[in-house]
C-alpha cells in the first residue's frame, strides 16, 4: 500500500484557489486565537498559583477555596473546548476539506 | 489469602489475558502499516481509549495521587497541567499529522525537507525522550513492587523490572501496533474502573459532601488551610522568586510537551481518517480529563484516611493504602485486602502498558526513520523494516531492563518532567514550524529539535537535579549553575528561536512541497488508508 503520487502541480493549484484559502481561513481563524486563549488562561492559573496565594486561599463554599474552582474551571474550559472545536470542524471545515478532496482526488485520476 | 498473593493472581489474569490479545494480533500483523499503525482500523473510541491508556501512567495514577495526598492543591495544580496540553493535540495536532505523515512524527517534518538530516535528529530525539521515560517506568516498578507486595531485597526488585521488561518485550514484538493498543484499551477500562470505585466509596463516607472530605483532609495533614492553596511542593516561600519561575518553567513543559511526545504522536496514525482522529483525542481529553478528577478525590481521600510512612517521600502508597482503608471501611477485612490487591494489579498493568508503548514508539522510529530512511536510504523493503523494528524493540527493552536495575533507588522521577521538556523544546517547535510555516526549511528542522535537545540537557546537568541538593542524582558532588529544576522556561523559546534561525540562515525552502502539505493536511488529499484483512 503506497501513498498515492499526484503531480505536483495540482497541490499549488489546490492551494492558490479561494476555497482552499478559505478552507484554511476558517481553520486557522478558529485554531490560533483559542489556542493563544487556553495558553494565557492556564498561564494565568499557574501564575496566580505561583504569586496570589492569598486571593487562591480565600474560601467560598466552606471548604472549597477561589485557587480550587479555577483549576476545576480549567476542567470544564477545556472540555468546552474541545467539544466547541469538534462541532466547528464538523460545520465549517469537513464539508469544504471533503468537497476539495473529492476534486483533487477527480484531477488527478 | 493474603491481599499480596491475590494481588499477583489478579495482575496474572491481566498477563494471560493481553498475551492472548497479543498472540491473536500478531497473526493479523503482516504489513509495516499493520505493525507501526495496527492497520489503522482502530476507531475513534477505541484509539481515545488507548491515548488514555498511553497517557495515564504509573506515574499520573499513583504519583498525582500520591502528590495530592501529600501536598495537596500543588498535586491538583500538576495535573491540570496534563489535561490542559491536550488542546494543543487537538486543535494544533492530531488531524494534520494523520493526514500528512505515515508511521512516526518524521514523517510530517522529512515531507518536504531534505529526509536523512531531519529523520536522523527526528530518530534521536524519539528515542531519547522514550528513554528517559521508560527509564523512570521501570524504576518506578520496582519501588512499587516493594510499596505493594511488601518486598524490601534489592535482587526481587530487580527480577521485577526483569519480568516487566520482558513481558514489554513480547506485547511489543510480536503484538505490534494491534496487540500494544489493545493492551492499552484494557488497561484503559480497568484504571478507570478500579479508580472510580475507589473515588465512589470515599465519597460516600463524605455524605458526597467534597467540602466535608476537604475538610477532613485539611486537619488530618496537619498543615492547616495551607493544605489546599498554592506553594506546599512547588515554589515554596523558603524557595523564593527562583522556586515560582520553576513553577512557570514546569507548567509549560506540561502543557507543550504531550503534543511532541512521540509514543503519544504515532497513537494518531491508528485510525482511518483524520475525523477519526479528531474523534480519538476528544474522547482522549474525556477519558483523561476525568481520571485526574478522580486522582483529586483520591489523594485528597488518601490525606483524610490514611497515614502515608515517612519512607514513602513521593506519596506512592497513598491510593493503595486508601483501598485498602475504605475497602475495610465500607466490607470489612476482607473487602480491603480484596481492594488493595485490585489496585496493585492495576497499577503493574498500568507500566506495563505504558512501558510497551514507550517501547513501540523508539523502536518504531529507529526501524523506519534510522534504518529504513538514513542507513538504508529508502531502499529496505517492507518486510525488512518490520524486522528491524522488531529487533530493535528487543534491544530497547533489553537496554530498559539493564538501565532500569543500574537505576534502581535513584530518584529519577525528573526525567519524566526532563522527557515533557525536550518534546516541548525540541520536536513541537519543529512539527508545528513544518505544519505552519512556509518558509521553514531542513537547517531550521534540524536545528530545533537539536536546540531544544541540547538546551535542555545542558539546564538539567547544571541544575539542583543532578547535584548540589539532597535529593540529587549524584550525591556528595556540587557543580549546579542555577536553582531551576525544569528547563522548560528557557529550552522551549529556545527550541523554537533555533528552529527560527536555522531557517532564515539557509536559503533552501520548497515551495511546491510546501503547498502539497498544506493541501494534504486541511483536505485529506492521498493520506494513508486503513489495510483491510
Amino acid at each position: 500500500m503506497t501513498t498515492q503520487e499526484h503531480d505536483a502541480s495540482v497541490y499549488e493549484r489546490v492551494q492558490q484557489s479561494s476555497e482552499f484559502q478559505e478552507l484554511k481561513r476558517r481553520f486557522r481563524a478558529w485554531t490560533f486565537p483559542m489556542t493563544v486563549a487556553f495558553l494565557v488562561w492556564y498561564l494565568l492559573y499557574v501564575v496566580l498559583s505561583g504569586w496570589a496565594r492569598d486571593f487562591m486561599g480565600i474560601q467560598v463554599l466552606g471548604n472549597i477555596n477561589i485557587g480550587l474552582i479555577l483549576g476545576l474551571l480549567q476542567f470544564v474550559s477545556t472540555f468546552l473546548i474541545a467539544l466547541a472545536y469538534s462541532r466547528h470542524a464538523e460545520k465549517k471545515l469537513d464539508p469544504l476539506a471533503d468537497k476539495l478532496r473529492h476534486e483533487v482526488e477527480e484531477q488527478t485520476k | 489469602m493474603s491481599s499480596s498473593t491475590l494481588s499477583t493472581i489478579l495482575f496474572l489474569t491481566f498477563v494471560a489475558a493481553t498475551l492472548g490479545i497479543t498472540f491473536w494480533a500478531s497473526r493479523n500483523t503482516k504489513t509495516a502499516a499493520d505493525y507501526y499503525a495496527g492497520g489503522r482500523s482502530f476507531t475513534g473510541v477505541q484509539n481515545g481509549l488507548a491515548i488514555g491508556g498511553d497517557y495515564m501512567s504509573a506515574a499520573s495514577f499513583l504519583g498525582i495521587a500520591g502528590m495530592i495526598a501529600l501536598s495537596g492543591y500543588d498535586g491538583f495544580l500538576y495535573s491540570i497541567g496534563f489535561l490542559v496540553a491536550w488542546l494543543v493535540a487537538l486543535l494544533l495536532v492530531a488531524e494534520l499529522m494523520r493526514n500528512s505523515g505515515k508511521f512516526t512524527m518524521a514523517d510530517v517534518l522529512a515531507f518536504r525537507m531534505s529526509p536523512r538530516p531531519v529523520r536522523t535528529a527526528a530518530g534521536v530525539s524519539t528515542i531519547v525522550v522514550s528513554i528517559f521515560y521508560l527509564l523512570a517506568q521501570m524504576v518506578g516498578a520496582g519501588a512499587l513492587v516493594g510499596l505493594l507486595l511488601g518486598i524490601t531485597s534489592a535482587e526481587a526488585k530487580n527480577w521485577t523490572i526483569v519480568a516487566v521488561g520482558a513481558l514489554m518485550i513480547v506485547y511489543v514484538v510480536f503484538g505490534g501496533m494491534k496487540g500494544t493498543t489493545w493492551v492499552q484499551i484494557v488497561k484503559a477500562v480497568l484504571l478507570m474502573g478500579g479508580a472510580a470505585l475507589i473515588t465512589v466509596l470515599v465519597l460516600a463516607k463524605y455524605n458526597f459532601n467534597l467540602s466535608a472530605l476537604l475538610g477532613a483532609a485539611t486537619e488530618a495533614s496537619g498543615k492547616g488551610a495551607a493544605f489546599l492553596e498554592p506553594g506546599l511542593k512547588y515554589g515554596t516561600e523558603a524557595q523564593g522568586l527562583m522556586g515560582k519561575i520553576d513553577l512557570i518553567s514546569l507548567g509549560l513543559a506540561l502543557v507543550l510537551g504531550t503534543a511532541g511526545l512521540p509514543h503519544i504522536l504515532i497513537r494518531f496514525y491508528t485510525v482511518p481518517t483524520a475525523k477519526d482522529a479528531r474523534k480519538s483525542v476528544l474522547w482522549g481529553i474525556g477519558i483523561i480529563g476525568t481520571f485526574y478528577l478522580l486522582t483529586l478525590v483520591l489523594g485528597f481521600g488518601a490525606a483524610a484516611l490514611v497515614k502515608i510512612p515517612a519512607t514513602d517521600t513521593a506519596g506512592n502508597t497513598a491510593a493503595p493504602q486508601l483501598a485498602a482503608a475504605i475497602g475495610e471501611n465500607f466490607f470489612g477485612s476482607v473487602g480491603g485486602t480484596v481492594l488493595l490487591a485490585l489496585i496493585g494489579a492495576v497499577a503493574f498493568a498500568t507500566i506495563l502498558a505504558v512501558v510497551a508503548g514507550l517501547t513501540l514508539a523508539s523502536s518504531s522510529s529507529f526501524a523506519h526513520d534510522l534504518y529504513a530512511h538514513v542507513f538504508k536510504k529508502g531502499t529496505a523493503t517492507e518486510r525488512e523494516e518490520v524486522v528491524v523494528a522488531r529487533v530493535s524493540a528487543l534491544v530497547i527493552g533489553a537496554a530498559a531492563i539493564g538501565l532500569g536495575i543500574l537505576a534502581q533507588g535513584q530518584n529519577v522521577a525528573f526525567l519524566v518532567a526532563l522527557a515533557f521538556a525536550v518534546a516541548a523544546s525540541g520536536n513541537l517547535p519543529a512539527i508545528l514550524y513544518s505544519l505552519f510555516w512556509k518558509r521553514f526549511n531542513t537547517a531550521g528542522a534540524v536545528a530545533s529539535i537539536y536546540g531544544g535537545l541540547i538546551s535542555c540537557l545542558i539546564l538539567v546537568v547544571f541544575s539542583p537535579v543532578v547535584s548540589g541538593s539532597k535529593t540529587a542524582l549524584i550525591k556528595g558532588a556540587d557543580f549546579h549553575i542555577w536553582n531551576l529544576s525544569n528547563p522548560g522556561i528557557i529550552s522551549i523559546p529556545l527550541g523554537f528561536f533555533f528552529g527560527w534561525l536555522g531557517t532564515v540562515l539557509s536559503k533552501e525552502y520548497n515551495a511546491a512541497k510546501y503547498a502539497e502539505i498544506e493541501v494534504r493536511s486541511l483536505t485529506g488529499v492521498g493520506a494513508e488508508k486503513a489495510t483491510e484483512h
